[in-house]
């Protein structure tokens, strides 16, 4: 697979996605620069952790018109894989290719500490080498990642199977101390309705490694692969 | 002189309020042979300035070991140290202090503390791959502490966090000493080829001088001379003089500042810190042995209506002085338009030796660059000493006023839900410990570990300073802190490589205060010298006093070490169930001073516990050893709090995988002395059982004192028939007792 990581300016965990995807996963992957119109050819795009512009006003809230998220968001509704992490998904909210929003964490204060996630829906080309029930250790490092969104919408977000991750306990059970920064439903990761644009707070990119105290982040990215295999599968026949 | 803008007249009291004694100024006079201007004044005091020039703690600095093979930029050569560590590779590393700004504003304080010493190591063409911390506040039972607290944490987490840079280590200590005055020191470590460090100088007449990166306004002025003098009610209305950070700007800086060094356009570069362009423009020209002549008008300002005396000391944040190779002037501007920067050229090298300073074509200010810096023209002052009273008074111990008759359960828990030994993750969860996937260990082990890429080494670092020893025995305290920071660098499997200091200290000009600043910078500089760590800088920080008091005598240490193999990569917390824990070193009577005195006792006194620095690194010596023999599953140095605490952590701080264990210790001493005893030089490991014969048999061989002292297993910490508790217990207090001072409203819970 070929990957592209967007570089805006304050991103800071580009660098990580980049060594996940070159020497984890040993596949193809270049940087995307924030003022380029160009995806060079990516199958998967990923928007990275970090400030995108500083993050002062609002976090993502400038990036969404950055020239490369023209290009992203266009690829994205062609059916283009593409994942945000952290601050990444705090941009797909809002660029509109995720629902909700990211509110301050309940705490008001920034967190960073291994957590646990559990693969809520398998059926995602983020999620097929999971098992639904899995319990994943994945880090999360945000001060704006409780997840917000009316009433109604989370419901049809529940029914329709677009919660992929949930914070969980080791044992893999919801609970209100397993939830690092109030996010309803301690929804940690979503997909749109078509299932090809990922949002999650915590980094599979931080757990590829045993040296940094996870390997689990590796079954998001492997993931993928199996499913841009699949689709390169299905339209040759 | 021309005068082109209304330059107010150099009064005596205008000396004065400019922190220039009256010998200072007739010096001034001489050197240039006239009165100054007022910008002049302004330069001089700045440079001058404690902050600046070192001049009451230059001489005495200067007696610490500087040297070492591997040193590529010792002490006060460059921005940071540097020092080799083989694969083509230097680690650059530095820590200062941020602490006047941090009492007064603590959350920009703190913040552009971390700004600042971030740009001292990429300034050299590092990247900077971790931050570390020493924090020393209050009691946080304190509201306003508490305030500080939160600004001090938050503000080094914001800049931290948004630049990019991991902040895996540090300390966070609490003592009364601190109420008025915190201590908020940072440290930062960066990596960078060996061939590709740059220096901070100016050279080459005619090559360009640029200012890159953020405007100038007038924050921040006067900073340098705000933090050499005392804390006072009068400091909040210098609140002024407290920078702004702006993290983001400084990511931006550090990617174009790589990327012209990468591509070789510079001469130099410098930080705009303490004294903004009047420090870069006359200590790099004094190291170039050059001049340079700075068209103040082209510099890009934040407001209008700046006087060259604004621009000159302003210290607004995020901005470097670059020298250009002439010629190279379009390419620099290119990197720095990419990354939506600034790039001013604002003068030009001489060979003469000044600094020139003109507003529009006329002169404002000329000095000799020589003559204002440290090491050139600064003043240096050897100060009285005298050894304070209370230091005798307080050597002693009555061990009959302590009362044995207690439950030992129940002080345990007391001790481990007390503020400095209960757990730190409402602090550091607050700072991004991983971004850049190298935080192999992060805060919480006796150092963390970060690994270098491309290779199969990784390096150990840490902060330490036993500051309530300092205060009693300045000498054997700063010892004592080269000693465990030594200690916690072998604990997780390197090698010390080397210091880098930040002393805080009171005022220097009471000779109480520098007898202490002496003894411990002759007590670091003994230690130094056994573990063969030099120093490679860092920054002295005087002056730490309120209305009150002066904070005890701070010389913190940073140090860092170099791991030969991840495989070496050791933590403090027990693996496995049914492995052997092994005690390293001789436990005494070694409550003096001790943390147990201070909670339980309310006292703060005693002897020191002594330190032999040849069996320290003996001990160092032969565990780095047994470590890199894959004979070690877990090494904790046994600190404050002593044996039962060391214990506590190392069943309970890794808390996915907790784990008891039980103890038998034979030893004669009082059981306070055992459970919370400081004696130095110990160290717990625990090995595989089967392993444990062959370990036994490494120490002794090495003349190590060890004794097996237990097996690793169980749902309990038992020692002896004092301690028998369940290590949820203990975790409970652990864990919570930090979130539960901060978050505490209404009545001041009791310690």
């Amino acid at each position: 697979m070929k990957v592209g990581v967007v570089t805006f300016p304050g991103s800071n965990c580009d660098y990580d996605a980049y060594a996940a995807i070159k020497h984890v996963m040993g596949e193809e992957v270049e940087f995307l620069w924030h003022k380029s119109e160009d995806l060079a050819g990516s199958d998967l795009v990923i928007l990275p952790g970090g400030f995108s512009y500083g993050d002062y006003l609002r976090a993502g809230a400038i990036a969404r018109f950055s020239p490369i998220l023209g290009k992203v968001i266009g690829f994205a509704q062609s059916g283009g894989l593409v994942m945000g992490i952290c601050n990444g998904f705090q941009v797909l909210t809002e660029a509109g290719l995720l629902p909700g929003a990211l509110i301050r964490n309940k705490s008001l204060r920034f967190s960073c500490k291994q957590v646990y996630l559990r693969v809520e829906n398998n059926q995602t080309p983020y999620t097929n080498a999971c098992a639904v029930g899995d319990v994943l250790r994945i880090p999360i490092a945000h001060g704006e990642g409780n997840y917000y969104h009316f009433d109604g919408d989370i419901k049809a977000l529940e029914e329709s199977g677009r919660v992929a991750f949930r914070y969980v306990d080791h044992t893999g059970a919801v609970t209100a101390e397993a939830n690092p920064n109030g996010s309803l439903n301690n929804i940690a990761g979503i997909v749109n309705e078509g299932g090809n644009v990922l949002g999650m707070m915590p980094h599979p990119e931080r757990a590829v490694e045993s040296i940094l105290g996870s390997m689990d982040g590796i079954k998001v990215f492997a993931s993928v692969r199996s499913a841009l295999q699949a689709y390169k599968l299905v339209g040759e026949k | 002189m021309a005068e082109p803008f209304p330059q107010p007249e150099v009064t005596e009291e205008l000396v004065a309020t400019h922190g220039i004694t009256p010998e200072e100024f007739a010096r001034i006079k001489e050197i240039l042979g006239r009165p100054p201007t007022f910008t002049e004044l302004g330069v001089f005091s700045v440079m001058w300035s404690e902050h600046c020039s070192y001049k009451n703690s230059i001489a005495l600095l200067k007696t610490l070991p500087r040297d070492g093979e591997n040193l590529l930029a010792g002490a006060g050569e460059e921005n940071a140290g540097a020092v080799d560590i083989g694969d083509g590779l230097a680690v650059v590393f530095k820590i200062e202090s941020h602490n006047h700004p941090s009492a007064i504003e603590p959350y920009q304080g703190a913040a552009t503390g971390v700004g600042g010493i971030l740009r001292d190591i990429f300034t050299m063409g590092a990247r900077p791959i971790a931050a570390l911390n020493s924090l020393r506040f209050g009691p946080p039972t304190n509201p306003r502490v508490r305030y500080l607290i939160d600004g001090v944490v938050r503000g080094i987490g914001d800049y931290g966090n948004s630049f990019g840079v991991p902040t895996v280590a540090g300390e966070v200590y609490f003592d009364e000493a601190y109420t008025g005055n915190p201590l908020v020191n940072a440290m930062a470590v960066g990596l960078v080829k060996s061939d590709r460090i740059v220096s901070a100088v100016a050279k080459g007449a005619g090559n360009p001088m640029m200012i890159v990166g953020s405007r100038t306004g007038r924050d921040g002025i006067h900073g340098a001379t705000f933090a050499s003098e005392e804390l006072s009610e009068a400091s909040e209305s210098k609140r002024p003089s407290v920078q702004i950070g702006d993290p983001f700007t400084e990511k931006l800086l550090l990617e174009a500042t790589l990327e012209i060094i990468d591509k070789d356009l510079v001469v130099g570069i410098q930080d705009m810190g303490a004294a903004g362009i009047t420090c870069c423009s006359s200590e790099m020209t004094a190291k170039g042995e050059s001049g340079i002549e700075l068209h103040i008008n082209l510099v890009p300002v934040r407001e209008s209506g700046m006087i060259p005396y604004e621009i000159l000391l302003s210290e607004s944040q995020e901005r470097m002085m670059v020298c250009v190779k002439k010629g190279k002037e379009d390419d620099v501007r290119a990197v720095f338009e990419k990354w939506g920067l600034d790039s001013t050229i604002v003068g030009y090298v001489t060979d003469e030796k000044m600094m020139t300073v003109k507003l529009n074509g006329e002169v404002v200010s000329q000095v000799p660059s020589h003559d204002l810096v440290l090491g050139g023209g600064a003043p240096v002052y050897h100060r009285e000493t005298k050894r304070p009273a209370y230091m005798d008074e307080l050597a002693t111990l009555d061990f009959e006023t302590l009362d044995l008759n207690r439950d030992w359960n129940d002080t345990l828990l007391k001790m481990i839900g007390s503020p400095n030994l209960c757990h730190k993750g409402w602090v550091f969860e607050q700072y991004d410990y991983m971004v850049r996937t190298n935080t192999a260990v992060g805060p919480g082990s006796d150092a963390a570990v970060l690994r270098i890429r491309k290779t199969d080494r990784a390096l150990a670092m840490t902060t330490d300073c036993n500051a309530r020893y300092c205060y009693l025995d300045p000498r054997l305290g700063a010892r004592s802190a080269v000693a465990e920071a030594a200690r916690n660098i072998v604990c997780s499997g390197g090698k010390p490589m080397a210091v880098t200091n930040c002393l805080n200290f009171g005022n220097p000009y009471k000779p109480e205060v520098y007898y202490c600043f002496s003894e411990a910078v002759a007590g670091m500089g003994e230690a130094c010298r056994v573990f063969n760590t030099p120093v490679t800088g860092g920054n002295v920080s005087f002056y730490n006093e309120d209305p009150q008091r002066a904070v005890f005598p701070t010389p913190t240490i940073g140090m860092v070490g170099l791991i030969e193999h991840t495989d070496h990569i050791t933590s403090q917390w027990f693996q496995q169930a049914g492995d052997k824990i092994i005690l390293l070193g001789t436990t005494g009577d070694d409550l003096g001073g001790a943390e147990y005195l201070h909670v339980m006792h309310r006292l703060t006194r005693g002897p020191v516990p002594a330190l032999d620095l040849n069996a320290e690194k003996n001990l160092q010596d032969a565990l780095l050893t047994a470590i890199q023999g894959g004979m070690i599953r877990s090494a904790h140095d046994v600190a404050d709090g002593g044996l039962a605490i060391a214990l506590t952590e190392c069943c309970i701080s890794n808390r996915d995988a907790m784990l008891g264990a039980s103890v038998t210790i034979d030893s004669p001493v009082r059981p306070d002395s055992l459970l919370f005893g400081e004696s130095q030089s110990r160290v717990l490991i625990s090995v595989a059982a089967e392993r444990a014969n062959a370990v036994m048999t490494h120490f002794n061989a090495g003349g190590v004192p060890a004794a097996v002292i237990g097996t690793v297993g169980g749902d309990r910490l038992i020692v002896n028939q004092l301690v028998n508790v369940e290590i949820d217990k203990l975790a409970e207090r652990y864990y919570n007792a930090m979130p539960e001072f901060m978050e505490w409203v209404g009545e001041v819970p009791q310690v």
